[in-house]
């Protein structure tokens, strides 16, 4: 059981990171993404063939998934929004997401196709006893979560902050107001596929195969959830949100000991209901979530 | 008011207005269709530096489109503009922003999830803070901008009895509160010139009395306005001239006295009758 919350507060945090990505993203900037799980993909894909056939060490690669995945959305942002309205650009990151996906799946010489990446490298691999794994990665994992929340606070509750969140509400008012609104919107996009690439690379680590099953449209839908439930905008609310999503999702595998007459089958579709039916409860009786992003306050005297 | 003094005349050498320079914004046989609608068609327009400069006409005039031209909102089609003898024509509105020329909107544009300081704040031009490298590298000086900012936002807000309420959402604030508030974040920007679209629209008359007081106070300091206004009292007492806009073209121009005597000016009011 023990071994069992271990394994599941690491997939919490590198769920919590791409959850955060979207939170800013999407909570803070207005950006919907609903390329996510293609990037997310990206993201593993390319930490892990950077160890496997680029012999990149697993802090450089994960530096380098992070800039791939950091400069490939910026890419996209610059490239849609310069001629199209922001509209399109939920519709854009969809095909782009699929995309990806497409890659991952079809480009055997490179991605093994189907068959996925095996025997991807973890950090300390090596170092650390096998039995002790889970806790180390465990920490690793707490850290970057922390470091994660710590530089978007930081960013959130700056200048560059009440830009995302002016773009959000109303970018045309934004850009009279002086502000680049087209280079806010790449920065905002380009700042969050870092944070994908970081995300992706965890979840690389800790599976240590990745195939593009594991990143179906599915992914999106439990961000969103993660970021809807923890309040849009607000950090620790998203940590909450996918916390509390993942919780649902792996911990109702043990309802089949509870509940005995249910088959796996089942159970599978019981718990995607369960998530629905949870998320409904909280837009009644909790619309703005459990928490509300950061605004300043100044003393009055 | 010395810190809003010092706020609106330290304003930045290499902007292009200066009030010595007339007019500060003008429009060319400006073209502006929208499919077969001819919201400008050929609009000739100048607008004195600190002159407070009315801008009637019936619905459909071509009005707001003419303040969106300006303001970089939306490209016109042909026709010239300049701010302050330079050519604008395809500037971006934020580019247009930094060389003193901000418009506000007709329905008030708040950003409602901000407070009313962080509405005041996001209009400061001087902000490292823009630049997320500076935030991890060089916190201190961010930080020291923030208050430079906060205490200039202070000075306006207080002037428009704003200042109680700076915590509070935008959203919040009434529909004259969030005028003023408009106005004032508009000044963050130590602007030349402000369009002012509708600024008496849905405000109380106590409230519209505030705004004429404050409207001419800033003229008396150096700012240029451009006005539109369908409430003909507040026309009358503060714009000089003033312009008619009719079916996309300038009808004709002078003081409130002229206007109102105009013939022309009665029948695209008002139709042609007799």
């Amino acid at each position: 059981m023990i071994s069992f919350i271990v394994l599941m507060s690491i997939v919490i945090c590198f769920s919590a990171i791409l959850a955060l990505a979207l939170n800013f993203q999407w909570g803070l900037g207005g950006m919907v993404n609903f390329g996510l799980a293609g990037l997310y993909a990206l993201g593993a894909y390319a930490c892990a063939l950077l160890m496997l056939k680029g012999g990149f060490n697993t802090f450089f690669a994960t530096i380098g998934a992070m800039v791939i995945v950091g400069v490939i959305s910026g890419l996209v942002a610059f490239v849609t929004l310069r001629v199209a309205e922001e509209d399109y650009f939920a519709i854009v990151t969809l095909g782009v997401g699929e995309m990806l996906r497409l890659v991952a799946l079809n480009e055997d010489w490179l991605t093994r196709g189907a068959l996925g990446l095996s025997g991807i490298p973890r950090p300390f691999g090596e170092l650390v006893p096998a039995e002790y794994y889970a806790y180390f990665m465990l920490a690793i994992s707490a850290m970057l979560v922390a470091a994660t929340v710590w530089f978007l606070n930081r960013v959130a509750r700056s200048p560059f902050g009440r830009i995302m969140r002016a773009v959000r509400e109303d970018d045309v008012v934004a850009a009279t107001l002086g502000k680049y609104v087209l280079w806010a919107r790449v920065r905002i996009f380009a700042i969050g596929g870092a944070l994908i690439g970081l995300a992706g690379s965890l979840h690389a680590f800790y599976y240590q195969y990745i195939d593009p099953t594991q990143f179906s449209t599915i992914v999106i839908a439990y961000a969103f959830m993660a970021v809807i439930a923890g309040g849009r905008g607000a950090h620790a609310g998203t940590i909450i949100g996918a916390a509390v999503v993942m919780v649902l999702l792996e911990g109702s595998r043990f309802a089949k000991d509870i509940i005995p007459w249910l088959d796996s089958d089942q159970l599978s579709a019981i718990r995607i209901i369960i998530i629905g039916v949870g998320l409904i409860l909280l837009l009644i009786f909790r619309p703005q979530g459990f928490l509300r992003e950061y605004r300043l306050q100044v003393e009055l005297k | 008011m010395p810190a809003h003094d010092a706020g609106l005349h330290n304003n930045r050498q290499d902007r292009p207005i200066s009030s010595t320079q007339s007019p500060m914004l003008s429009a060319r046989n400006v073209v502006k269709s929208f499919g077969g609608f001819v919201a400008l068609d050929k609009c000739t327009l100048d607008i004195a530096a600190r002159s407070i400069t009315g801008i009637i006409g019936p619905n459909g005039a071509g009005k707001s489109t003419l303040f969106n031209v300006f303001a970089g909102v939306t490209a016109p089609d042909s026709g010239t503009m300049s701010l302050g003898g330079r050519n604008i024509a395809g500037l971006r509105p934020d580019q247009l922003a930094g060389l003193g020329l901000v418009r506000t909107f007709q329905i008030s544009r708040e950003l409602g999830e901000l407070t009313v300081i962080e509405n005041m704040l996001l209009a400061s031009p001087t902000q490292s803070g823009d630049a997320v490298w500076r935030l991890l590298f060089n916190p201190g000086r961010v930080r020291t901008e923030q208050s430079a900012a906060i205490a200039k936002a202070r000075a306006l807000l207080e002037q428009v009895g704003l200042w109680q309420l700076a915590n509070e959402p935008a959203k919040n604030l009434s529909g004259g509160q969030k005028k003023l508030l408009e106005i004032s974040r508009a000044l963050m920007l130590d602007p030349g010139i402000i369009l002012l679209d509708e600024p008496t629209a849905g405000v109380s008359p106590l409230m519209t009395k505030m705004l004429g007081e404050t409207i001419t106070r800033l003229r008396d300091q150096g700012l240029t306005f451009a006005i539109i206004e369908h409430d003909m009292d507040v026309i009358a007492e503060l714009c000089d001239p003033i312009y008619v806009l009719a079916e996309g073209r300038t009808l004709m121009s002078g003081t409130f006295r002229e206007v109102a005597s105009n013939r022309d000016v009665m029948h695209a009011y008002l139709g042609k009758v007799a």
